[in-house]
């Protein structure tokens, strides 16, 4: 078996006395794609924030085609995994122009051919020569996505970990941005870690999936045999939280009750 | 059936502006009724729903009519707004820390509507605030009233929320994405109080949302916005099993299913339209797969009434037939 792109074992992190995520494990093969699933708490952005190296993990090892990432100097710790994050106008810079935004990323890792690579980037996630020339605050909330995608792709990352990167975005928006995912997962092969908290976004993207509970993970497998035949009450308490014809708040409340005093 | 909120023909426009902020809106809630109003940003949903209220956007031109518990509240001076805010309707919004005063307990922040408005006494204050906890389901009232609102979650907190709402003991309650920063395990939590509190108390309630199957899953009736103006009412389950309006049926072709195939996504092309841009014939032309250049960029469709639906565009009655059997959702 070819090494997996993304190897973790036996992570954990606390903040003080909270323990945010805890002994949690994942491989990603090659060209795959994983949703971490879960609520506020349940350690998902903790542990993205592992993945790129903005957190230290207490315990535990992050192996990116085998290479520890701890042990990674920063440009090639960039080049391992890049992520984007829920809000675009965050992380962009204000002052600078998109396309002066990917040529930045392009020069720091010493590119041959930066004017045809922020050609390519900027079709690749739909985004023409006036947005390109405009700053962040001159887009719209799915064009500033668009933008923070090709700037984490601009490198050509082994790994891109998506940080409820389509939530805030209107749901017309946020259908347009998961085709351009999807096209770049089925162009570029790129290893995917998808964190959400929307089953369905997760379903359409990934492949397979964890679901995280208060820093636990309580479930794993394909997400279609997650969403099927799910066999922990947390996840089945998840599924039925989402909307549907005949959808009884009332039921889930008092299931999810039932789950609390359990714990 | 008494009318709690009668919104009829509603233009709310700025100068400076491309476009009205709202156009010709009218809907209408009940007694003990739950409406949704749903759109994405910028549809003029949230400014809809905050007319109910007597709040317009400062220098803004109003025209058309509001009647909220059979007070006209466009032009109406501050002795009719005070009426309608403190006993016809409340309001409880998207984010509930913006809403409450930090360094004030629970207790003193529950009590003070109805000691300063209502009248009550210190004790009748504080014995109403008990219940109202609990009847937003608060495990452990008396505790509560002595918390900081950050010892509290926001899923708790929100229903601190609605409990203030209804120290004015409305009949209409606005609720302005009211879930929409909770978790998803905890919105199923507030949606079962919200309808409670509708069933015990006959409220009725305005469900502002951009989640189609959340308001179609959850309310009688529901309103489609875009641009400021109302594209598609009908009762829920006409609303997903057969939608009529281009608009609606991108929505809800845009939220990927949880459940049975999962083809491609077909978003809807284009982004929402800005206020600054102007509109002429149907603002959803630009994006529309069944635009008719001369007919739908030159006359603006009003809604008329499809079954059990009312649409507002101009080739409803044959996007109908054409759609008729292909099975779309």
């Amino acid at each position: 078996m070819s090494t997996p792109l993304l190897d973790v074992t036996g992570l954990c992190k606390t903040y003080g006395t909270n323990v945010a995520v805890s002994d949690l494990s994942f491989t990603l093969p090659a060209g795959g794609s994983l949703g971490l699933v879960g609520e506020s708490g349940s350690g998902k952005t903790t542990t993205a924030r592992m993945l790129i190296g903005l957190e230290r993990p207490d315990r535990g090892q992050i192996l990116v085609k085998g290479e520890p990432l701890a042990a990674a100097s920063r440009l090639a710790r960039a080049k391992a995994v890049q992520i984007v994050f829920q809000d675009p106008y965050l992380s962009l810079d204000p002052r600078l122009t998109i396309r002066a935004a990917l040529d930045d990323v392009l020069r720091l890792h010493r590119h041959p051919d930066r004017a045809a690579r922020v050609t390519e980037l900027l079709d690749q996630v739909g985004l023409g020569a006036r947005e390109a020339a405009a700053k962040p605050r001159g887009l719209s909330g799915g064009q500033r996505q668009r933008a923070a995608i090709a700037r984490a792709l601009a490198v050509e990352p082994d790994v891109l970990v998506l940080d409820e990167a389509v939530s805030a975005l209107d749901v017309s928006i946020q259908a347009q941005v998961l085709n351009v995912l999807a096209d770049i997962r089925r162009e570029t092969g790129i290893g995917i870690v998808f964190v959400s908290h929307d089953l369905a976004v997760v379903r359409y993207l990934c492949d397979e999936a964890l679901v995280l509970h208060r820093g636990v993970v309580v479930e794993r497998g394909a997400i279609e045999a997650l969403l099927t035949d799910p066999q922990d009450p947390y996840t089945r308490l998840l599924i039925s939280s989402v909307p549907h014809a005949g959808w009884s708040p009332e039921e889930i409340s008092e299931q999810r009750r039932a789950l609390q005093q359990r714990s | 059936m008494n009318t709690l909120l009668d919104i009829k023909g509603l233009t709310v426009a700025m100068a400076g502006l491309g476009r009205p902020i709202l156009d010709e809106v009218s809907l209408a809630v009940h007694d003990g009724e739950a409406v949704a109003l749903v759109g994405e940003s910028g549809s003029g949903k949230s400014v809809t729903a905050r007319t109910a209220l007597g709040l317009f956007p400062g220098g803004a031109t109003v025209s058309g009519s509001v009647v909220v518990g059979g007070t006209e509240v466009v032009a109406a001076g501050p002795g009719d707004l005070r009426r309608v805010r403190t006993s016809v309707a409340s309001m409880i919004f998207q984010d509930p820390r913006a809403g409450v005063n930090p360094v004030r307990r629970i207790g003193d922040f529950l009590t003070e509507p109805l000691r300063r408005i209502q009248g009550r006494s210190k004790a009748e204050a504080t014995a109403q605030a008990l219940e109202l906890l609990g009847a937003v389901g608060m495990p452990d009232p008396p505790r509560h009233l002595r918390q900081f609102p950050h010892e509290l979650s926001g899923g708790m907190l929100q229903r601190v929320m609605i409990a203030y709402a209804l120290t004015a003991d409305p009949r209409l309650l606005l609720c302005d994405e009211p879930t929409t920063a909770l978790d998803v395990t905890t919105q199923a939590e507030i949606m079962a109080i919200l309808g409670r509190l509708r069933r015990d108390r006959g409220l009725g309630i305005l469900l502002i949302t951009h989640d189609l199957d959340l308001a179609a899953s959850v309310c009688d009736r529901v309103y489609v916005m875009y641009a400021g103006r109302i594209m598609e009412a009908a009762p829920s389950a006409a609303l997903t099993s057969v939608p009529r309006h281009p608009y609606t049926r991108g929505l809800l072709g845009s939220a990927p299913p949880l459940t049975g195939p999962m083809p491609r996504l077909a978003p809807i092309p284009g982004a929402p339209l800005g206020l600054a841009e102007a509109v002429s014939g149907c603002p959803f032309a630009a994006r529309c797969a069944h635009v008719v250049p001369g007919l739908c960029d030159a006359t603006t469709p009003t809604l008329e009434r499809h079954g059990d639906s009312q649409v507002a565009c101009l080739r409803a009655a044959e996007l109908i037939d054409e759609t008729q059997g292909e099975g779309l959702r």
